[in-house]
């Protein structure tokens, strides 16, 4: 399972943003202002972020750094959204882009 | 052609483009850094483990805290740093195209450095694409940039240096790696890296492949089998091992798309990771007015990166009058000095073949 690394033996990940709750596919889950979408939504333990338009296979986080595009999501009304790479903001509403090529 | 917002713009705020804007800044060049990412620092803070080599090359420090000391430079240097900030094309005249904060704006600029590093090489196997297949570099980022760990069951694919040292990091932010597969014969990394993982009791599984992932929504297992001398799995050798994330550590290649629309010239050199675009022994690409420096020019190490960074940072200043050429060749003979260190021993033999060839190919095309 997906989780929250509580302590390290090295790192210090030093002072957070503030808690703040955002909504993904309706379901409201905490997250730290500024952390990559993705990282909260995994540490959520939601692993599958979309389904492909045609063979609507899932699709999770593959690269982390904003380049396969697999993470991509609806944030506030704007589709495909790379969630590795954009901060998380209070309120954010989170969806997966559920469709299918006609 | 003579206004220009910046004399420097350099894309990618990672170690090859920190080194560049530091060197150049430092000489007088009016420097701006473009990097997408909320955080500069590229992939160094990412690093938790110690650098090895001599003191000049960072020895003894870890990458996170090398990431620190770049930027703090950076900031006192008075670079101006755009983050968040997308740069998607370049056109005539230096223009090139950034996007960032909802707009999109030409910057222009007498010189560019392109060190837009490289991204991780996916393995195609049945179900490589199920959510808890990730990149082991996106693993390391998850765990040691943003605190969170996508599994607790790990399988390693690939024994070079970054599934070795992700495998240890894993293991120190409480994940248990299960096995780590290698197709080759042997350990592909550095047997320090090798010798930490198995101390720690992770079997390395030699002559062996992941044929499958499975798990209907998200990886729930794998299939592992060994393979012959050709790579080819060995019937009734399949083992299925239970497992929640599958890491994919088989190599990255140079990201070369926005270099590529700059038209510099490029060629596949399989040594050093794929196609890259060439440049002269100071890291200027076949366009006169472009540098490339880092991982895009062939993946190497952060160490290797830095320098070359610094090589293209003086050789802009330079080009733009505010390094006579008799200083800049005293700087770059030891900038290629540390370079030729860097890849000596039997990991950087191969490296600094390709670079060599890569150079005179690239000799003479321009006179400075």
């Amino acid at each position: 399972m997906p989780m929250r690394i509580e302590k390290h033996p090295i790192i210090d990940y030093g002072k957070k943003g503030s808690v703040v709750t955002i909504s993904v596919n309706g379901k409201e889950i905490k997250a730290f202002e500024g952390e990559p979408i993705a990282a909260a939504i995994l540490a959520s333990g939601i692993k599958v972020f979309r389904h492909t338009p045609k063979l609507h296979r899932p699709r999770g986080v593959y690269c982390a750094i904003g380049r396969c595009t697999d993470c991509i999501m609806r944030v506030n009304g704007v589709p495909s959204i790379r969630t590795c790479i954009t901060p998380v903001e209070a309120g954010m509403i989170i969806e997966s882009q559920e469709y299918t090529y006609e | 052609m003579n206004e220009y917002d910046t004399e420097l713009a350099i894309i990618g705020a990672g170690p090859a483009g920190l080194c560049a804007a530091i060197e150049a800044a430092r000489l007088g060049v009016r420097t701006t850094i473009i990097d997408e990412n909320a955080r500069p620092g590229g992939q160094l803070f990412k690093q938790i483990h110690k650098f090895f080599g001599s003191y000049r090359h960072h020895a003894g420090i870890r990458g996170f805290t090398i990431g620190k000391q770049l930027l703090d430079e950076i900031e006192n240097l008075g670079v101006e740093v755009m983050l968040n900030t997308t740069a998607f094309g370049f056109f005539d005249d230096g223009l090139i195209g950034i996007y960032g904060s909802g707009d999109v704006l030409p910057l222009r600029a007498a010189r560019t450095v392109i060190a837009t590093g490289a991204i991780e090489k996916p393995l195609n196997f049945k179900g490589w694409t199920l959510p808890g297949v990730m990149g082991a570099g996106a693993v390391q980022t998850m765990i040691n940039v943003h605190g969170v760990l996508p599994g607790t069951r790990v399988l390693m694919v690939g024994s070079g240096n970054v599934g070795l040292i992700v495998s240890y990091q894993l293991i120190q932010a409480g994940a248990e790696v299960v096995a780590l597969v290698e197709a080759l014969p042997e350990v592909s990394g550095w047997h320090v890296h090798a010798g930490k993982v198995c101390r720690l009791g992770v079997p390395i599984l030699l002559s062996h492949t992941i044929e499958q992932a499975t798990g209907q929504d998200y990886v729930e297992g794998a299939i592992v089998s060994k393979v012959d001398r050709n790579f080819n799995a060995i019937a009734g050798t399949q083992k299925n091992i239970d497992v929640d994330l599958i890491c994919v550590a088989v190599g990255l290649r140079p990201l070369i798309e926005l270099a590529s629309l700059a038209n510099c010239r490029m060629e596949y050199i399989s040594g050093l990771g794929g196609f890259l675009p060439l440049h002269d022994e100071y890291m200027r690409s076949s366009n006169e007015k472009i540098y490339v420096a880092g991982d895009i020019t062939g993946i190497e190490e952060a160490s290797t990166a830095m320098e070359e960074g610094k090589l293209a940072g003086i050789s802009v200043a330079r080009d733009v009058g505010k390094l006579t050429q008799e200083t800049h060749n005293m700087m770059s003979r030891v900038i290629h000095n540390n370079l030729y260190e860097l890849r000596l021993g039997s990991f950087g033999d191969e490296r600094r073949r390709c670079k060599e060839a890569i150079i005179a190919k690239n000799a003479g095309r321009h006179v400075p």
